[in-house]
């Protein structure tokens, strides 16, 4: 293809993003550089507990963005579940980072400090920076070698709320205490073993460390937006949008989109597991509307080509399940109009007559056909042949691509 | 002034524009407090934290992708990253990377501090610290391509937006460095 025309639009879009990252970046570097990171001997002397620079800024910037990270999330600012939070792996995760460990010790930086001290002209900071290029290209070559083990103990995105069973807010100001009773330890430490005099020592931090303390307890007294404030704050917008039928697809649609190549159809069947295992569509999967918000990061994670579409046997309860995964940042999700019922009278055919007893008036919401053997998807109506139906409907599907970053700055 | 009881640096001074005294760091806590803040807006601009590792594996199979084409075609880590047409630089933690070298850069010229010297401890050689130091950069990469991610991407990142996974991989990179600084305590002291 002719690189001319320049395509302007998106190249000024992706420079002004770009130039965003550089100004990050601009503001990562100078930190680390006040910090007085590009000295090697000042990071190690962390490990001789003689200063402990290290853990001072490390633990007082991770509490400090942890804090506004939560509160700006508490007043509805910033969506949590839109921001990458790194999955765990936990064995090649603690290996990795015992290497890390080993390689910090012997050559007094990592990968952030050697850059900005090879920036600040420190040799020794070139050369780590060397041979990180080395050790990259290594891990690429023999990553065949360990591959099971790199990618296995794999648990997808594990928050410290998911792992101690606690609110957000309360991790916050747990976090914050244990930050600051380190401090005081390494304080105590660079009294004794490096013989500092902590009275020339700046008052100013104790106000900190009170400031610090007083947000994150504001932060776990307001407490984080739950699904329902969520769906609150999108209601005038979205429910007006459900009642104008905007998310309900036709099962002709959903036949379409079967065989639509460029994306990924993700079907949630919501029913019991009885009736899923009566009739359900090719490849549907039964999450019970309690289990949907266990999923939501994983449903999340999916590349931004996936559409998600809930169904029950008519329309209450997916709709409720798509509130609830709207609400939850869950991007392209839609509703199968008139649930399994009317995917049946669209589609059945004489195999699934034979087994079924007869339709019957239910209540809202219930299967109405009277199966005789549970069939599952091993029958027709299940995976339909496009080519046999000519449907009419108004086309509701539209890719949206989501916001959510799909990798961190490790990829 | 502490920097000159800690360490002896061997230093030959470049130009004039970079042989201006070398002001003392910030306190801990205010640069703490700076790296924090940035990092916070990281996530609220962008949605990711902060990275320096990512760069350094992107490059490293740029520089491949320029030598063995055909080879990173064939290999499935590399071809994620350079893959056909595709370009490892183009994407934003180099971006990022960039701009944690001009900011140090910047900061670095601005306090006296950017002066083409070694820093290491009082009683090793320049060689030798050389040699160290690259050794290391080779451990410490190989270490953040299996951990996903290094200081920057995982403690400091995934510290702060509570992933249980990063704070395993902090506490690992503490526990090995603690763990053998008995034995390196000739390097640093």
């Amino acid at each position: 293809m002719a690189p001319f025309p320049l395509p302007l639009n998106a190249l000024f879009i992706k420079a002004g993003v770009y130039a965003i990252f550089l100004a990050i970046g601009f503001g990562f570097g100078y930190a680390l550089e006040v910090s007085g990171f590009n000295d090697s001997p000042r990071l190690a002397a962390q490990f001789y507990f003689k200063d402990l620079r290290v853990l001072k800024v490390m633990f007082t910037a991770i509490i400090v963005a942890m804090v506004l990270i939560f509160a700006s999330s508490a007043l509805g600012l910033l969506d949590y579940n839109l921001i990458w939070v790194n999955p765990t792996y936990l064995w090649s995760g603690i290996i990795g980072g015992v290497i890390m460990g080993f390689g910090f010790i012997i050559g007094g930086f990592c990968p952030g400090t050697s850059l900005v001290a090879a920036a600040t002209f420190k040799i020794d900071g070139i050369l780590f920076v060397l041979g990180g290029l080395v050790g990259v290209t290594i891990f690429g070559e023999t990553e065949k070698f360990f591959e099971i083990f790199y990618n296995g103990s794999y648990f997808g995105r594990v928050t410290l709320m998911d792992t101690f069973n606690l609110p957000a807010g309360v991790v916050v100001v747990l976090v914050v205490l244990m930050a600051l009773f380190m401090f005081w330890g390494g304080e105590q430490l660079e009294r004794i073993i490096g013989k500092k005099d902590l009275s020339k020592e700046p008052r100013l931090r104790y106000v900190g460390a009170g400031a610090i303390l007083l947000a994150a307890i504001a932060v776990m007294l307001i407490g984080q937006p739950t699904t329902s404030d969520r769906w609150e704050r999108l209601m005038p917008v979205k429910g007006a949008e459900l009642t104008e039928r905007k998310y309900y697809v036709h099962p002709g649609e959903v036949l379409k989109t079967f065989h639509d190549h460029k994306v990924e159809m993700v079907l949630i069947d919501v029913r019991s597991e009885a009736d899923y295992n009566l009739f359900h569509l090719k490849d549907a999967i039964n999450i019970l509307p309690e289990e949907i918000p266990a999923h939501i990061s994983e449903f999340i994670a999916k590349p931004a080509n996936t559409i998600f579409i809930v169904m029950s046997n008519d329309e209450t309860a997916a709709t409720e399940v798509w509130k609830v995964m709207v609400a939850e940042s869950v991007h392209n999700m839609y509703i199968l109009e008139g649930g399994i019922n009317n995917w049946l009278t669209t589609f059945g055919t004489a195999f699934e007559e034979d087994f079924c007893a007869g339709i019957k008036e239910g209540a809202d919401d219930e299967l109405r056909f009277e199966f005789t053997a549970a069939l599952g998807s091993g029958c027709p109506a299940a995976y339909p042949d496009p080519e046999e139906y000519e449907l009419e409907y108004i086309p509701k599907i539209e890719l949206e691509l989501k916001r959510a970053p799909s990798s961190g700055g490790c990829g | 002034m502490t920097t000159s009881e800690i360490t002896k640096k061997s230093r030959f001074s470049l130009k004039a524009l970079f042989s201006k005294p070398a002001q003392p760091y910030a306190d801990p806590y205010l640069g703490g407090i700076l790296l924090g803040v940035v990092l916070f807006l990281a996530f609220f601009i962008t949605g990711n934290g902060l990275g320096a590792s990512g760069t350094i594996s992107r490059f490293a199979v740029f520089i491949e992708d320029l030598v063995a084409s055909s080879h990173v075609n064939r290999v499935p880590y590399l071809l994620k990253m350079a893959g056909g047409d595709k370009n490892p630089l183009d994407d934003w933690i180099v971006f990022i990377t960039l701009g944690t070298l001009i900011g140090g850069f910047v900061s670095g010229v601005i306090h006296g501090r950017a002066k083409l010297e070694t820093t290491k401890g009082p009683n090793i050689s320049n060689q030798k610290r050389w040699v160290l130091a690259f050794s290391a950069g080779i451990l410490f990469a190989f270490g953040a391509r299996m951990a996903r991610g290094c200081t920057s991407g995982q403690a400091l990142s995934g510290g702060a937006s509570l992933s249980s996974g990063s704070w395993v991989v902090m506490f690992a990179i503490f526990g090995g460095a603690y763990g053998l600084a008995y034995f390196m305590r000739k390097l640093w002291n």
